[in-house]
Parts: structure tokens; sequence; C-alpha cells
């Protein structure tokens, strides 16, 4: 046969681009958005108190050397309302869950935290959504976990759910 | 009923499909062991190709039209028609919604496949009986899978019991006139390019690839590349005005996927006249009939599949995902591996010289081949990152850089090319006759670089050689008879004048846009380029199945009577989605471009302007290839009847 090898080339450049479809058709692209924020350290902000009896909220509280989970939610929120059951089960678990509130009201907060429980060691006052924007995070609820040193080991976006917990505790854990 | 009875024709022409292949692979099988076999059974055999082929096509429309027609009624009771209609659309979007999803748009594509294959079988008449009913065969064959794909996999006909009170709606950005016309017209081109596949195979299955099989190919693939022309085109203003980004060409992969087949459709196009005159190029234009035809399938896999991230991508699950993969196995690799076996016993055909109007055609098919190649690779190189886990996104920089330097390139060769000799020709006479291009390239080039004012290379590049182009394309008329001059001449030079036209406009585009982004408050005027563009007001509007915010805007530029432009910002319900309705104002040095954005507590509106010089010989030059394309294909049509005529009156005599 004249042409010999040469011939083949045709189909073996369209074996390889087969190969490259196949690959992707069985084992799809991982679509997780990845957060820019891990390995940051936390932006600094200093929120108000939004309860009075209760603190607000600034960067310098995540520097003491202990982990701690940082909360960005709002009574208004319904995804965080059905959150509250994990946040509880995690400060059950000795979590400490530092808040801040977006947009909200003492009132509405005060009626929120009396239906679903409150984890929160201290809720910092975000009228103006500022810490939520420095943070990267689009929307509530969204958790992060910050280290000793203030640095962000982890964004959550959305609710945590239940199975999710014993992985955040142990996160946690290690950080230690 | 009209469901059903649309399922009854789909595998109507299902089954017409498997007869037609079984029919000519007979046919062909006997005339291929005795090529002077005038039995009656093979008579019979080859004479019921056509008919069957014919009817197919047939089915398939009608099927199509079933489909329209459940549509047309919102009909809720059929799941593709509650998925992706809405009673309240107006009949526009239910008529053209039909092909707006996924099994709609496949039926469109197989409609327009056995329409092709019915085509052929009706109008073909020179080529040998032996390819043409091997190629009816091949064509059967890739409808046969398509058939199937469609019955087994993606029923557009699939009842829903109890069928919901009304149905989910379109995507509101698909609600425009332009999805009546954008997806017939590119799957015409993007289908019907399976007819020169389907010529491949079976000139290699009949070893007769020669410069008849060339000839009789030739109006097939012209055809197909016109539609496909204006289907870019078109889909290209599109998305211009619809997406209101500003930006004409994004590389999205599903362009890419449009782009490939029209890169080796124009291909083959030069090559196939390089066979059809001077018999030469014989397993190269084989080899790019099926990789055209191939580009399509790959192409409308890889964005329907949702493997390549686009607005294009309908919902899909992997059986379907694997259906269309083993279709593409069978087919291009079939044809690949027929094309491996048997190009060895195709005789080589003429030689030329380097500098010849075969040598520029060459040199034009080997410069498209690299496009061809750059936009593959950059298109699938997100999918290989992605098997190494890396995410990432191939855009602009890299295609502009990549294929921008070889497309000017190839500008060149265009130039030069039609002014070649067939088969030999001198150096010095080509550089005698280029002298009025090269002079309007760098006069051109001049007058931008004093007057252009900073700008980039490459649209430099482009609006010199873009002047070069024009003179040169229209150099093949000069000391000619117009009226005398064959009517596919006029065609190459229309065609290569609209790659000239758009050339020019997207250099202009890119070099000389102006855009600013503004918070406008009522009677504050914006200066953008050579328009003062101020806010009058925003007032709501109700359209048939949306509300709108429509800002009132005056563009005033020097003396000139204001020109008023309405920018929306629509809400749908059905489903909820918000869509930004630009407002353009064409002149006739550009376009004026305005959306309407966000407006804010204190009153102030985000408008978003651009003044765009001459952007619209982008899509005017894309309209003229495609007329040069038309004008090309009416000409050959008529030499090759005069021809059969004189034939015929030959054999009268």
């Amino acid at each position: 046969m004249k042409g010999g090898v040469k011939l083949w080339l045709p189909l073996l450049a369209f074996a390889a681009v087969l190969a490259l479809i196949a690959m992707a058709l069985y084992r799809p692209a991982d679509r997780t958005v990845y957060s820019a924020m891990v390995g940051k350290p936390l932006p600094a902000f200093d929120t108000p108190p939004l309860l009075s009896g209760k603190p607000g909220l600034a960067s310098a509280a995540f520097r003491d050397g202990k982990p701690k989970l940082l909360n960005i939610f709002a009574s208004w929120c319904v995804p965080c309302a059905a959150e509250a059951p994990q946040l509880m089960a995690l400060k059950a678990a000795g979590v400490t869950i530092e808040g801040v509130a977006i947009r909200d009201t003492p009132q509405a907060m005060r009626d929120f935290l009396a239906r679903g429980g409150d984890p929160y060691a201290a809720i910092g006052d975000d009228k103006a959504s500022a810490v939520q924007l420095a943070l990267g995070s689009s929307g509530v609820p969204e958790s992060f976990l910050i280290d000793g040193k203030g640095t962000i080991l982890l964004q959550h976006v959305g609710d945590i759910r239940a199975d999710e917990v014993p992985g955040i505790v142990a996160r946690l854990k290690a950080a230690q | 009923m009209i469901a059903e009875a649309g399922l009854a024709a789909l595998w109507l022409a299902a089954a017409l499909a498997a007869m037609q292949f079984v029919l000519a692979a007979i046919a062909v099988r006997r005339v291929l062991i005795d090529p002077e076999d005038g039995s009656a059974l093979t008579t019979d055999l080859i004479g019921a190709v056509r008919p069957v082929a014919i009817v197919q096509g047939a089915l398939a429309a009608l099927a199509m039209a079933l489909l329209i027609a459940v549509f047309l009624r919102s009909d809720m009771s059929v799941l593709l028609v509650a998925e992706n209609s809405h009673s309240e659309k107006p009949w526009l979007y239910k008529f053209a919604g039909a092909w707006g999803n996924h099994e709609g748009s496949m039926l469109l594509w197989v409609t327009i496949l056995g329409l092709a294959g019915g085509a052929v079988a009706i109008f073909e008449r020179s080529l040998a009986r032996a390819t043409l009913t091997a190629t009816l065969g091949a064509q059967a064959l890739i409808a046969l899978g398509f058939y199937a794909f469609l019955l087994f996999a993606s029923n557009p006909f699939a009842r829903i019991d109890p069928a919901p009170s009304d149905g989910q709606g379109l995507n509101p950005l698909l609600q425009d006139p332009g999805l009546a016309f954008h997806p017939p017209t590119l799957y015409i081109g993007y289908v019907g390019i399976s007819v020169a596949f389907s010529f491949a195979v079976g000139a290699l299955v009949a070893r007769d690839v020669g410069p008849a099989f060339a000839r009789a190919m030739r109006p097939w693939v012209l055809g197909a590349w016109i539609f496909l022309t204006l289907g870019i085109t078109a889909g290209s203003y599109w998305a211009y005005y619809e997406l209101g980004w500003g930006g004409w060409w994004f590389w999205d992969p599903v362009e890419n996927a449009s782009l490939m087949p029209w890169l080796a459709a124009t291909a083959l196009l030069h090559s196939v006249t390089v066979l059809a005159t001077r018999d030469g190029l014989r397993a190269w234009t084989v080899m790019l009939a099926v990789v055209a035809f191939s580009m399509s399938m790959i192409g409308t896999f890889l964005v329907r599949s949702g493997i390549l991230t686009s607005v294009h991508a309908f919902a899909v699950d992997p059986t379907r995902g694997s259906f269309i993969l083993a279709l593409l196995v069978l087919y291009i690799g079939g044809a690949l591996a027929l094309f491996a076996t048997r190009v060895g016993t195709v005789r080589a055909g003429n030689t030329f010289d380097l500098v010849s109007r075969e040598g520029a055609l060459v040199a034009n098919n080997l410069l498209l081949s690299v496009i061809l190649g750059v936009v593959l690779i950059g298109t699938l190189y997100p999918i290989l990152a992605a098997g190494f886990g890396v995410q990432l996104s191939v855009g602009p920089p890299f295609f502009n850089k990549a294929a921008g330097p070889v497309a000017l390139l190839l500008v060149v060769v265009m130039a030069a090319g039609p002014l070649l000799r067939w088969r030999r020709d001198g150096l010095r006479a080509l550089a005698a006759r280029m002298g009025a291009p090269v002079a309007a390239f760098a006069i051109v080039l001049v007058a931008v670089l004093v007057f252009g004012g900073g700008i980039s290379l490459l649209p430099l590049l482009g609006l010199a050689l873009a002047a070069g182009l024009a003179v040169a394309s229209v150099a093949p008329l000069w000391g000619r008879n117009l009226l005398r001059t064959p009517l596919f001449t006029w065609g190459m030079v229309v065609a290569h004048l609209g790659i000239a036209v758009s050339l020019a406009g997207m250099a202009s585009e890119s070099a000389f846009t102006k855009q600013t982004l503004v918070a406008a408050r009522v009677g504050e005027p914006q200066q953008v380029g050579p328009y003062t563009v101020t806010l009058n007001g925003v007032s709501p509007v109700i359209g048939p199945n949306w509300s709108a915010l429509e800002a009132h805007l005056s563009a005033r530029r020097g003396d000139a009577p204001a020109i008023l432009l309405r920018p929306q910002s629509r809400f749908f319900t059905n489903p909820v989605t918000v869509t930004s309705e630009s407002a353009i104002a064409t002149v006739w040095d550009g376009q004026l471009y305005t959306v309407l954005g966000q407006i804010d507590g204190a009153g102030r509106v985000q408008l978003r302007l651009w003044w765009k010089p001459f952007v619209t010989l982008i899509w005017l030059g894309g309209a003229l290839v495609a007329l040069g394309g038309a004008l090309s294909l009416v000409g050959r049509l008529l030499r090759e009847r005069r021809a059969r005529r004189r034939v015929e009156a030959e054999a009268w005599v």
C-alpha cells in the first residue's frame, strides 16, 4: 500500500481528540468554585454590637491563638434559620462561633435567636455588608474557618448541613 | 394525536434510511464487482435508492413540522413543550422554540440531513451511478444513527401525564427574532456539509476521486458554505445586540464550533476548485471533505453535551453523551479508516509549480488548516487541563495572538492568489500585478500611523492589509469586459472583497472603539466618541410576557438632529430572568451602542455607552462573502446546465 503509516495519522489524531472528549464525558470536570480567600489573612474589620449585652466583633478577636468559626448570617435569611441546629451542635462540640449579622435590626435578631437558639459568642452589626464584601462572600449564610493566627482555612458557601458538622469539628481540632 | 403522528413519521423515516442504506450497499457491491453490470436487478436497485432518499427526507421534514405544530398549539401534554414553552409566549417564539431545546434542535439537525440527502437524490445528475449510489448510502447511514439517537435517547414527542397547566417557558435570552433564523441557517450550513462528507465516502468506496467528482461536489459545498457564512455572520450580530456586552465575537466554544467547519469548508471550497480545474490535490480534497463534517459533528456534540460550558449547552445525561460519542467513533473513525485504506489507490493528480494559482491555493489551505488547528486546540485545551485538575478557560488573548498573525498572512496570500496563473507563473510578473494593492497597503499604513494615534500592531496591519486586499480582489476584473466576465469570477471578487470589508471593520472596531460606564442623572450630558448622550428619563414598559424599565436617551453630534435611543432592562417571570435590551443607532461611519444597567437609590442610572466606528463593516463583509458564494454557485450551475444542453443537443443530431 502506498502512503503507509502517514495515511493513518488523521485517524490517530481523531482518536486523541476522542479520548479527550470521552475523558471529559465520563469524568466531568470539577466545577466547584474554590475560594480565593483560603490561606489569606482575615481582612481587618471592627463592627459594633447589634444587641445590648452581646459584644460586637473585630478581626483582632481571631488572633488569640484559638481557631474559630466565623458565621455570616441574617435574621431575615431562611437558610440561616435552617442552619441554626447545626450551629448549636457545633457549639455543643466546643466550637467558638462568632457572628456577623448582615443588614439586621436588634428586634428581628432577638426573635431569630429566641426561635433557633443562640450559638454566637459575639454578633457584629454589619449594616452596609462591608465585612461580607471584604470577605468575598456573595450571600448568607457563609462560614469561614479561621485558625488562631487569623488565617482563613476554609470558606463554606451556603448553610452547613448536619452531615458536614463532624468534618468541621475535625478541621478545627486539627488547627489547634 | 399530532405528537404520535410525529413519532410515527420519525420511525418511518428511520426505517427508510435503513432501507436506503441496504439497497445502496447491495447495488454498489454489484457495480464494483462488475462495472459493466447492466442487469435488471442492479438497475432496479440503483433506481430505488433515489426515491427512498427523497421520501426519507420528506418524512423527517413532516416530523419537524408536527413538532412545530404541537409547540404552536401549546400542547402541554408533550413533555418538551411543557419544559420549554409557555402559552403566553408570542407565536413566533412558540414556533422557533421548537428548536430552542436539545430534542428539537436534534430533530432539526436530522431533518436537514434528510432533506440534504433528498436534494442530492433529486438534483445530482452528473455523477457516475456507483459513486452517487454510494454517496446516498453513506448519507443514509449517517441519518440512521441520528434517527436512532432521537428515537432511543431524545424522543421529542414524549408525553407527560398528568399534563401541567402551563409550561416552564423559554430562556428569555432566546426570546428574540434571531432564534427564528439563526439556528436553521447555521444548521443548513452545518449539516449541509454532510453532503460533502458523503460524496467523499462515496468516491472512496467507488474509487472515483477525480475532476468529475469534484465538479459534482462543488455546488453542494458552496451551498452549505453560503449558509454557514450567513449563519455565523447573523449569529455574531445577534450576540452583539442581544447579550449587551458590546462585543461581536467572544471565542466561546460554540462560536468556535461553528467557525471550525467554516474554516474546513473554506479550505475545501478552494481545494475542490484545484481538483475540478487542474486535477490536483485529490487525497487532500477528500480529507478536507471528511474533516469539514467531522468538525460539524464534534462541534455539535461538544457544545450540546455540556462538556464545554457554553450558553448553547442544553441539559444532557451521560447516556446521550455516550450515544453520540459512539456515533462519532462510527462515522468519523470509519471515514478516516476508509481514507487510510483507500486513498493509496487514488492516483496522484497533476503537479504544479510553487508560484502558481494552485500554489497559492495550497498555501491558503495550509494556513486555513493552521487556524483550524489553533482554534481546535484552544477549544479543547480546557478539557485537557481539567483532566489534570486545573480550571482554566481559553479566551481572546490566546486566540487573537495565535490565530491573528496567521489570518493576516492568509490575507496576503488571498490578495496574490487570484492574480496568479494556473500551473506556472513568475515572481516578477506577480510583483508587477501586485503594484496597486501594495500601494494601497502602504498609503493606508502611513495614513493610519499618522492620524490613527497610538494604534497597536494587529489592527494597524489589519486596516492596511484590508485596503491592499480590497484593491487586489477587484484586480481580476481590470481590463475585462465586465458583462462577459463569468459569474463565478464575480463571485470570487465579491467574496474576497467581503473579507477585506469585514477585516477593515474588525480592525477599526478593535482600534478605535470608545467606551464609557457612567452613573448618569437625568439631564446630565455624557461624552462618548463624537456623541453627547443625555438621559431624559426612565419609564416602565409592559410587553407580552415581560415588564421593563426603559431609558430615554438622546444623542447629539454637532448640529445634526438628536438620535433617540431606548435601551431596556427586561424582567421575565417565566423563568425569572433579567435581560438587557441594548439600543443601537447605526450611522454611516459606525454604531452608537447603549445599554441600561442598574438604577441606584439616589436617582442615578447606570449606563454603558460605546462608540464603535465602522463596526457594521464586519457583518456587511460577511454578507458580501455569502453573496459572492451565491454568485459563484449560480454561475457554476448555469455553466453546467449549458454544458448539459450542449451534450443533449449533440446527442439529437
